[in-house]
């Protein structure tokens, strides 16, 4: 494993390989801490765009000749990229959709329309994001179930206890964030996957805060679905991956209709075409899901233990120097946290402190990062939240105290 | 105070763009004086924050009043961001004192003058548009009553 010392050694050359970050905004050297939105792109990622449309732009699948040849090869590469990433036993688990948004509604409408009934209940937490809480409320309105909320507690860990006397045999489905967008914790999915599994409940895990940061292993934490966005790490925009067991696709009806899905069509009948095809109706995003192959060869080369290693820390670095702030407070603090830091400054509103920050070419988040459910459990209208990638550095975290201090000193 | 003759919108805003001027284009500066115009804004009363004085459009509240003094608007505004606050202080420094007529005539140049955009980014711009129109809309009010009244 590399030490985090070593990892840092590295990092400057790790920064070089993002054209986007040696840029000054509003005169200073951009510091980017809005990762849990969008992570930047490393050349490898940029040039795999580019290469596709120069070199291989052509429809997948159907086609005979050789640029469709090539771009099908490409596609179908990123798959078992994809599966080999999360360990999944098969690439026809793995189903290209355009992030975790659409995995999740995917599976809120294909396997909640065809299994939920009356009465039936579905468990998410109240960490989610909107993503993960609207297609549920949808579904659920329509077929009648129940939407179920597995609380957090003040240091922002979902409490478990409640959790366990959440579920029961009406219990159909449980969908929980690998990682919170807003806080940063990380949750047990394998344990809560254990527990809903006891229940004979299907568990979806919202992957989008962990693809960057965790090892994913879906063999070990036996949950039926996995979902990830592309953008979120390293990857292009407009792609990810929604992982399902092969059993459970099958029984699924698919969601949406139109070409490539279908085996054959006639207007009396038509037969779906088997996994993962089923569910990936028309044209696909063709050159993102090609890119996206390097990000996962990126994020493998620097090596999953050395980035988990470095972002902790500087996310320790960044609750120690934020924390020593005046009227500065840290909202989440569990134990076990992704790169995230959530903050209030007392009296200073998000948005001053956002706008402050960018005057110094600093770029973060505020408000309430899609998940008003948990800004009302803490009783405030949003947070200034600094999310780190593997390029970040310490220095930067510096610049941000740095900056905090300066707006605080002006307000106060 | 009233039969005091206010300086045009014009002048106002010519005002405003050598005070920034004096700014260097420096981001942070900008913002830093934005907020402490913020901070000099006389203050509203607790009672006037009321969800229907909040001006639509805005990621911040803002809420805003206005009062017909003999032929004349007066603002009122407070916001719960100081940034914002600073924005709605430089329109109530325009507008207060005018009459519905200049307030409708106007034509605001000064944003782009002071390179307000770029400090402030599109969601406030579009805010602070928002502003302006609710600004105008009293004004419109006034003139009609104004009408209707002689």
């Amino acid at each position: 494993m590399t030490s985090p010392a070593t990892l840092s050694a590295d990092i400057k050359k790790i920064r070089e390989e993002f054209p986007v970050l040696s840029q000054k905004v509003n005169g200073r050297d951009l510091v980017y801490f809005d990762n849990a939105a969008t992570s930047q792109k490393p050349r490898q990622v940029i040039q795999a765009l580019v290469d596709y449309y120069q070199t291989s732009n052509a429809n997948i699948h159907r086609g005979i000749h050789t640029l469709a040849e090539r771009a099908t090869k490409a596609y179908e590469e990123t798959r078992e990229a994809a599966r080999a990433f999360i360990n999944a036993e098969s690439t026809a688990e793995i189903i290209f959709v355009r992030g975790v948004t659409e995995a999740i509604n995917l599976v809120a409408s294909s396997y909640g329309r065809a299994f939920l009934r009356e009465g039936d209940e579905v468990v998410i937490s109240a960490l989610e994001h909107h993503s993960n809480i609207v297609p549920w409320q949808l579904v659920c309105e329509q077929q009648k179930a129940k939407l179920r909320i597995i609380p957090v507690t003040d240091k922002g860990e979902l409490d478990l206890d409640a959790y366990s006397k959440l579920l029961s045999e009406r219990t159909r489905v449980v969908a929980v964030n690998h990682a919170s967008n807003t806080l940063g914790t990380i949750n047990p999915v394998t344990e809560i996957t254990r527990m809903a599994h006891a229940h004979g409940a299907v568990v979806l895990i919202d992957g989008a805060q962990a693809g960057a940061h965790l090892d994913i292993d879906v063999a070990a934490i036996g949950c039926d679905f996995y979902c990830l966005s592309a953008h979120k790490m390293y990857g292009p925009t407009g792609t990810g991956i929604l992982y399902g067991k092969q059993k459970l696709l099958e029984a699924m009806p698919p969601y949406q209709g139109g070409g490539e899905m279908i085996k054959d069509v006639t207007f009396e009948k038509t037969t779906y075409n088997e996994l993962p095809y089923k569910f990936e109706a028309g044209t696909p995003n063709i050159g993102d899901v090609i890119a996206y192959r390097e990000a996962f060869r990126f994020i493998l080369g620097v090596s999953r233990e050395a980035i988990r290693a470095h972002e902790h820390d500087l996310l320790v670095y960044a609750t120690e120097k934020l924390s020593a702030l005046p009227s500065t407070r840290i909202v989440g603090m569990a134990p076990e946290k992704v790169g995230v830091v959530s903050f209030v400054v007392e009296g200073i509103h998000p948005f001053d402190i956002g706008q402050m920050l960018d005057a110094r070419g600093i770029a973060v988040r505020t408000g309430h990062h899609c998940t008003q459910p948990l800004m009302d459990r803490y009783g405030i209208e949003g947070t200034v939240r600094a999310s780190f990638a593997v390029y970040n550095t310490r220095e930067e975290i510096d610049r941000l105290a740095e900056g905090l201090q300066r707006v605080i000193n002006f307000v106060k | 105070m009233n039969n005091e003759t206010p300086r045009s919108i014009a002048a106002i805003q010519d005002e405003i763009i050598a005070d920034f001027a004096l700014l260097d284009d420096d981001a942070e500066m900008k913002v830093l004086y934005v907020m402490e115009l913020g901070q000099k804004l006389l203050p509203m009363p607790e009672r006037d924050k009321t969800d229907e004085n909040i001006v639509k459009g805005c990621q911040s509240r803002v809420w805003l009043t206005a009062r017909l003094e003999s032929d004349r608007v007066y603002f009122t505004a407070d916001s719960n961001t100081a940034i914002t606050k600073g924005l709605v202080s430089l329109l109530i420094r325009i507008f207060n004192g005018q009459k519905p007529d200049a307030i409708l005539a106007s034509d605001l140049h000064f944003m782009n003058a002071i390179g307000m955009e770029r400090f402030i980014g599109t969601q406030r711009s579009n805010g602070f548009s928002a502003m302006i129109r609710q600004m105008k809309m009293y004004a419109l009010a006034f003139k009609t009553k104004m009408e209707i009244g002689s």
